[in-house]
């Protein structure tokens, strides 16, 4: 079985099929690290590495990815990389962007621009680390924040972040008789950047690596704060095969539960041609063990939020305009 | 294959715990970890690199005849690369 | 040498660290060091020095971004107090552990509750366990002397640790005073352009903060202390060149009228220059005391500490927090442990006194001292007593 079938043909004829072969073969985050089999987090975050180049420091906040690549005394970063602490990935590319800002000025080191790029997950981005990403991206460093989102605090084994989406089954609201799972909706967090008025959001996800990796390199163009929510597949927590990771991927956007959009600027733009008619998040929910405990009253419930949320992302890509634009008027 | 030496002696651990050399985890063999590997068949294989871009752990390598395949030290055998082949190129088989 | 000015001790302290050209300062407000990082913007913003001044959005993230802005290779300074310390206290332990050379001002206030923003040890002593190098200021003076010496102390490579310089909130943050600065030049003299052991760049990429698993956590942790306990060797180094450049000179335990005293009283900070006039008034009256101000806390100084009480029969600690429930105040607790196998070793009567921002006067001194000297039984009853408070 692969992802050919079933898949209506306006969406094969975006993807660009010999693309990867001109993508830089460098491998900035090398094999060897620990993630699990199928793990779409560690693809993207390779992607990423792809697309910014070694001219960057990486900010890790701890989660996933920090754990996996970097087992003193071996590492799977080739850039170079600093772990402080969960909640403060923002906090420390900030230091690190003026760091490097001040001693470029004062010529203590080489005359090249090195772009600073913090990194975390769902939990240390959008719980824990909050208060920092908003202070870094509010005081204007010129770095990217990249959210590699895999709905839940995978690192420690599954428990519900804010991002979890609606009806999901994590370890501290698991489904029963008294609980649904999962109660809440998933937290907008690219709105709240956008609310931040900073000149680039972005949403990405792993299963769609060309549309991710020029996200992040039109991020790193930006001499300013940048944003980018990555949804990153998680076979192991989402309970589904590893081997389907990047149909996942595909699925969610599809259905409408992740649409790929950017704003520039303030102005809303999707970046994937999205089909006609959603498929429904059935299709979506039914290969995922995390939502087999859903009745269909609550998948309904479900597919109408979808669409609400979808309906609302389209009203504001038909009528918002970048602030030039508006300055003009 | 864990190739790993820790310090003999606790002066020897770097200031820091810093890891100066980078992409040092390559010494680790995750190859031991897979129950099923990925055999290309290159009579079918179109060499679009869609294999390569999908391998979370970037072991799939571009061979000199334009043909990959997956470095068998760190395929940990998810699956993704067979999925994801369009002219259905590669099979999972079972290790051992 | 140097310039003579009067002028509040949080403005002279930032004035000194100012001198010392840090790249990055990244700091929070809280009363009662708020001044500092003040008028450290103040002097950035009028191009006296440059430098990146991030007005962080909490201590947390202050002390992050100074870690950042180190791991990068900037001479970096932030400022707290109490409840912002122990806001940062996740990262405190951290910064030691990634041998990141961070100076920080603490303007000493007890920790809440009831919410205090007066003085007292409470915070610093909260947070003795976390590796960083720990020196105690009494007076203006010393606070700009500790400013300048902790930044070549922090990034000397035999060290390559954070430093904090411990100054009473109001007590001396607020205090005016008259001090001896150094000039410019006579700073570019004495503290070299900060050169990183290890740092961000993609010339030379490293990965900083890895995890340690069960087989090397003990190792690095055993490493770690080393560099700790080594940096006295550093610490004497730079206190000499210091003597030797500026003509003041600073020991791990000062002694002051120790020449043949059988008591001695032990403080830290603000409160020793009070208690000297305290022992000034006794020897008059004939009585062989003398005081031992504690300067440097961490590394503990157990050798200084051990020379200084020679031949004294009687120990007076005062401490200015307490360690709730515990067998008394900490630098008591210490010294009980730092001495308990010294032969002669002498009573100690630990004082628990001067708590969120109780004035303590010299006739406080003195009737604790008297209490001391003029009681019954000789080896102290109480573990530690409270002074000063009523109902006691």
């Amino acid at each position: 079985m692969n992802t050919l079938q079933g898949y209506p043909v306006g969406l094969i004829g975006n993807f660009d099929l010999y693309a990867p072969k001109l993508v830089d073969r460098e491998e900035y985050f090398t094999p060897g690290h620990r993630a699990c089999q199928g793990c779409g987090e560690a693809l993207a975050v390779r992607l990423m590495c792809k697309a910014l180049g070694k001219d960057t420091v990486i900010v890790n906040a701890t989660g996933c990815m920090e754990v996996i690549s970097s087992l003193y005394p071996t590492t799977a970063w080739k850039l170079p990389w600093i772990h402080v602490a969960f909640p403060n990935a923002a906090a420390v590319a900030s230091g690190v962007e003026a760091g490097l800002k001040a001693l470029r000025r004062k010529e203590r080191i080489p005359d090249r621009y090195v772009k600073t790029v913090a990194m975390g997950g769902d939990g240390g981005t959008m719980d824990i680390g909050i208060q920092a990403l908003s202070g870094a991206m509010e005081r204007g460093h010129d770095m990217i924040y990249v959210c590699f989102d895999n709905e839940a605090y995978m690192n420690t084994g599954i428990q519900r972040s804010s991002a979890t989406p609606f009806g999901a089954s994590t370890t501290t609201a698991p489904p029963g008789v008294a609980s649904m799972g999962n109660k809440t909706w998933k937290k907008n967090l690219p709105e709240i950047m956008v609310a931040h008025n900073i000149p680039y959001v972005a949403t990405a996800c792993n299963s769609y690596p060309l549309d991710f990796m020029n996200k992040v390199q039109k991020a790193r163009s930006i001499q300013g704060p940048a944003y980018i929510h990555c949804l990153s597949v998680c076979p192991t927590g989402w309970r589904s095969p590893s081997e389907a990771c990047i149909k996942m991927g595909r699925l969610a956007v599809e259905t409408g539960v992740f649409p790929l959009y950017e704003v520039e600027y303030g102005k809303y733009r999707m970046t994937v041609s999205m089909p006609e008619k959603l498929r429904p998040i059935q299709d979506y929910i039914k290969h995922q063990g995390r939502f087999r405990h859903l009745t269909p009253e609550q998948i309904k419930a479900s597919q109408d939020r979808t669409n609400l949320e979808y309906k609302k992302l389209l009203s504001k890509i038909e009528h918002s305009k970048s602030w030039s634009e508006m300055s003009a008027e | 294959m864990a190739n790993k030496k820790w310090p003999e002696d606790w002066q020897d651990v770097t200031p820091g715990c810093i890891v100066f050399e980078p992409g040092s985890a390559s010494q680790y063999h995750t190859g031991s970890w897979r129950a099923q590997r990925p055999i290309w068949d290159n009579t079918k294989c179109i060499k679009c690199g869609v294999c390569y871009i999908y391998c979370p752990e970037g072991c799939i390598i571009e061979r000199e005849d334009g043909f990959f395949e997956a470095n068998l030290d760190y395929c940990k055998g998810c699956g993704i690369c067979a999925h994801e082949c369009w002219p259905l190129a590669i099979k999972m088989v079972e290790e051992g | 040498m140097g310039e003579r000015k009067g002028m509040e001790i949080a403005l002279a302290a930032a004035e000194a660290v100012a001198l010392c050209k840090p790249d990055v300062v990244a700091a929070y407000p809280i009363t009662p060091n708020t001044h500092i990082p003040e008028h450290l913007s103040d002097i950035v913003a009028e191009g006296r020095l440059d430098a990146e001044f991030i007005c962080v959005e909490s201590e947390h993230s202050a002390l992050s971004a100074c870690m950042g802005a180190s791991g990068a290779g900037a001479r970096v300074f932030t400022a707290t107090s109490s409840q912002g310390l122990l806001y940062m206290a996740e990262v405190m332990s951290i910064a030691s552990s990634m041998r990141l050379p961070i100076v920080m001002a603490l303007g000493n206030r007890s920790l809440s509750g009831p919410l205090s923003i007066w003085n007292d040890h409470s915070d610093i002593m909260s947070q003795r366990d976390t590796g960083w190098l720990s020196l105690f200021a009494a007076n203006g003076q010393e606070v700009i002397d500790m400013m300048i010496q902790s930044f070549k102390i922090a990034e000397d490579r035999n060290v390559m640790l954070p430093i904090n310089i411990n100054l009473d909130g109001f007590q001396l943050t607020h205090v005016v005073e008259v001090m001896d600065f150094p000039l410019q030049e006579e700073v570019d003299a004495f503290l070299p352009v900060y050169k990183p052991y290890a740092s961000l760049h993609p010339d030379h990429p490293c990965s900083m903060g890895t995890l340690g698993l069960p087989e090397i956590y003990a190792e690095a942790t055993r490493a770690r202390e080393a560099a700790v306990v080594d940096s006295k060797g550093t610490i004497l180094k730079v206190w000499d060149e210091w003597d030797k450049r500026f003509g003041r000179r600073y020991e791990p335990v000062q002694s002051y009228k120790m020449k043949g005293a059988e008591i001695a009283m032990l403080t830290m900070g603000s409160m020793s220059d009070t208690a000297e006039e305290a022992i000034d008034a006794l020897r008059e009256k004939g009585v062989p005391i003398g005081l031992l101000k504690l300067v440097l806390w961490r590394p503990f100084p157990y050798e200084e500490l051990k020379k200084a009480v020679k031949g004294v029969k009687s120990l007076i600690v005062m401490d200015r927090c307490v360690s709730f429930g515990g067998p008394g105040g900490p630098v008591a607790s210490e010294i009980r442990s730092a001495l308990y196998n010294e032969p002669g070793c002498p009573d100690i009567t630990n004082y628990i006194f001067g708590l969120g921002g109780r004035d303590v006067a010299v006739e406080d001194f003195i009737k604790m001292i008297d209490k001391v000297r003029l009681a019954d039984k000789k080896r102290p009853k109480e573990h530690y007593e409270f002074y000063g408070v009523r109902g006691e």
